[in-house]
Formats: structure tokens, sequence, C-alpha cells
């Protein structure tokens, strides 16, 4: 049993502090806001069965192409640079399978990622890329993809599913085509 | 005597004629230095190469960035029209001081509002102090000493000595 003394009765109750409660907020929230970013910055590219939102490429003639128009194909999409000596390594092969899957429903659009336009169309012209290529304007869509350097290709299933990711240089026109021919028959 | 003017005349013409040429010889030579490309390329980062300034780093692509402001520069653009140009190209993210939009103001607000903050709590704790050493009782720890006979004795021989 306890006993109130008189002074504890007559006390005011305690006001909330708001003050305090504010910096604790503004702390707590920034916190939260690091978290977010470094989750974001360590959650490497996107993963195979992850379906990326469609996005719009402006290509260096000048057309738009919109990958969500390409639902029912299959889309081969590789991001580049003309200062990747890697993607030199693939540039002709992904020609080749393109030229190769052109007319059996597979598109092919390349990512010219942080890169010069003049040195950008020398690389287009020296390899004779003949598929879609353009900038990524402020690079969305490499961000998009989280895509963590050059070259990177990902293949997007006739559903818009990714089907297929290879980071790094394709090796051989044998290799692309077997992850073109994975994507096709992969289900969503 | 009357060949002077004529001559004058044709040296005119001359020059009058020549003129445009030398202007835009000169405009043509106008070749940005690397201190005028340096100036912006300073205040961009390359996404390859993140936290090396565009001035200083030494791959490919930032060769090539750096180009493209010498070409700009000597296209007459100005520096807000190639740093506008980048950010265009390659996302805000090239800029070194981000633009102040978004969630970006918070950088430039949070520092000063963490200063002052600071600064606030600061001048409270030491006011606290202050008030609660003048608030103190000094007069116990003298009575105290005094009643010691030792302290007591000490203070009479200094007393008498001094």
């Amino acid at each position: 049993m306890t006993n109130m003394l008189p002074e504890d009765a007559a006390a005011p109750r305690a006001k909330p502090r708001w003050g305090v409660i504010l910096v604790w907020v503004g702390v707590l929230g920034l916190l939260a806001l690091v978290g977010v970013g470094l989750i974001r910055t360590q959650q490497g590219p996107v993963g195979v069965g992850s379906k990326p939102a469609p996005f719009t490429l402006r290509t260096f003639e000048g057309a738009e192409v919109n990958t969500a128009d390409l639902i029912g194909q299959v889309v081969v999409i590789n991001f580049w640079a003309s200062w990747c000596e890697p993607c030199k390594q693939e540039a002709a092969e992904l020609e080749q399978a393109y030229q190769q899957y052109k007319d059996q429903g597979v598109a092919f659009l390349g990512v010219n990622y942080v890169d010069t336009e003049p040195e950008a169309r020398a690389y287009l012209e020296e390899f004779g890329i003949t598929y879609p290529n353009g900038p990524d304007l402020g690079t969305r869509i490499s961000q998009a993809f989280r895509i963590r350097g050059v070259p990177e290709t990902y293949i997007l299933g006739p559903q818009g599913i990714l089907a297929e990711v290879k980071i790094g240089p394709y090796t051989s026109l044998d290799e692309i085509t077997r992850s073109i021919e994975a994507a096709r028959t992969s289900q969503p | 005597m009357r060949t002077l003017p004529r001559l004058l005349l044709m040296i005119g013409v001359v020059i009058a004629a020549l003129a445009p040429l030398a202007g835009s010889a000169a405009a043509q030579g106008t070749t940005p230095t690397d201190d005028e490309v340096n100036a912006i390329a300073k205040q961009l980062y390359c996404p390859v190469c993140e936290n090396i300034p565009l001035d200083v780093c030494p791959t490919q692509a930032c060769a090539q960035w750096r180009d493209t402001i010498r070409l700009k520069l000597a296209e007459g653009w100005t520096e807000r029209q190639i740093k506008d140009y980048f950010v265009e190209q390659y996302g805000a993210r090239v800029l070194a001081t981000p633009p102040a939009e978004g969630l970006n103001w918070l950088v430039y607000i949070l520092p000063p509002v963490a200063f002052l903050a600071g600064a606030f709590l600061l001048f409270r704790a030491l006011r606290s102090w202050r008030r609660a050493a003048a608030a103190a009782p000094a007069a116990p720890a003298a009575t105290a000493a005094s009643e010691d006979p030792y302290v007591r004795r000490l203070e009479d021989e200094l007393r008498r000595d001094g």
C-alpha cells in the first residue's frame, strides 16, 4: 500500500514536450530515408522473373520505341557504351543475332549508357549495328534496371517478364542464341 | 597628286572587304583552354566513376565528356547551357551540387538547422549549469572547514605568520 504525498497529488500533469518529439520524428525520418537509399543501392540488378516497367527509347535516328508495344515478342535489351572495351567483344555477335532473329518475333534494343553521341554513332558504324539504338537519357532506363556497368543484357520473354540476364559480354553467337531460345520458351 | 586620294580610297575598300573575314577568323580562333573546360568539368561527376570530379577523372568516358564541354564552349554555349545539357543527357546526379528541389532540399536545410539546434542546446545547457552553480550553497563548505580543528589551527598559524 502506498501513500501519496500531498505535494505529488497537487503536482500538475507534465505537458508533452513537443520540441523533443519533433526532433525525434525528424531524426527517425532521416534515418528511414538513409535506410531506403542504402537498400536501393545494395539491391543489385533486376532479377529473372521480375517484370521491369515499360520504357521508351528514343533512337539516334529520332524514332521512339516503347517496350509496352513489344509485348508478344522476345526483347533483347543491351546496355553498352563506346568507351567500354568489353562491349566491343559482343557487338558484332549481337548484330549477327539480330539479323538471324529479326523476322522471328525477337526485337533488339541497344541502350547507350553515359556516352557521347559522336563516339556512340562511330561505334555503331564500326560494328555495322542496325538494330534500334539510342541514348539512355537521364540514365532513367539503366536506373530502372539497376545496372552496375556495361555491357549488360536483359532478355524479356513474350509476356514482358525478365527471362535472361547477362552481366558482362557474351562470348559467342551461340551463347546469345541459347539465351534467346530460353527466353522464347520461358513461361510467365 | 591625284593618285593619293585614289590610293587611300582603294586601301579603304580593301580593308572594308577584308574586315568580315578577319572577324570570322578571330571567332574561329577562340579555342577553349583547358582551364575553361575544367572550370565546368569540376562541377560535374560522371556516373561511371563516382566520387571523382570530371576534371581529374582519368577514364575514357570522362575524357569524352571533357571533349563535349570543349566542343560546346567552342560553339558559344554558356556554362549554364552546358550543365543543363549534361543534366538532360545523364540526369541531375552528374551535378556536384544537386539542384534545390524535392528531397535535395534536405541537403541545404539540414546542416544549418542542425547547427542552430546544437547552438541552442549548448546555450540552454550552459545557462542551466550557471544557474545551478549560482544556487549551490557555498556557505556550508566554509562552515565545515572552519569547524575542523586542524583547518582552524592552520588558518590561525597562517594569520599569525602573515
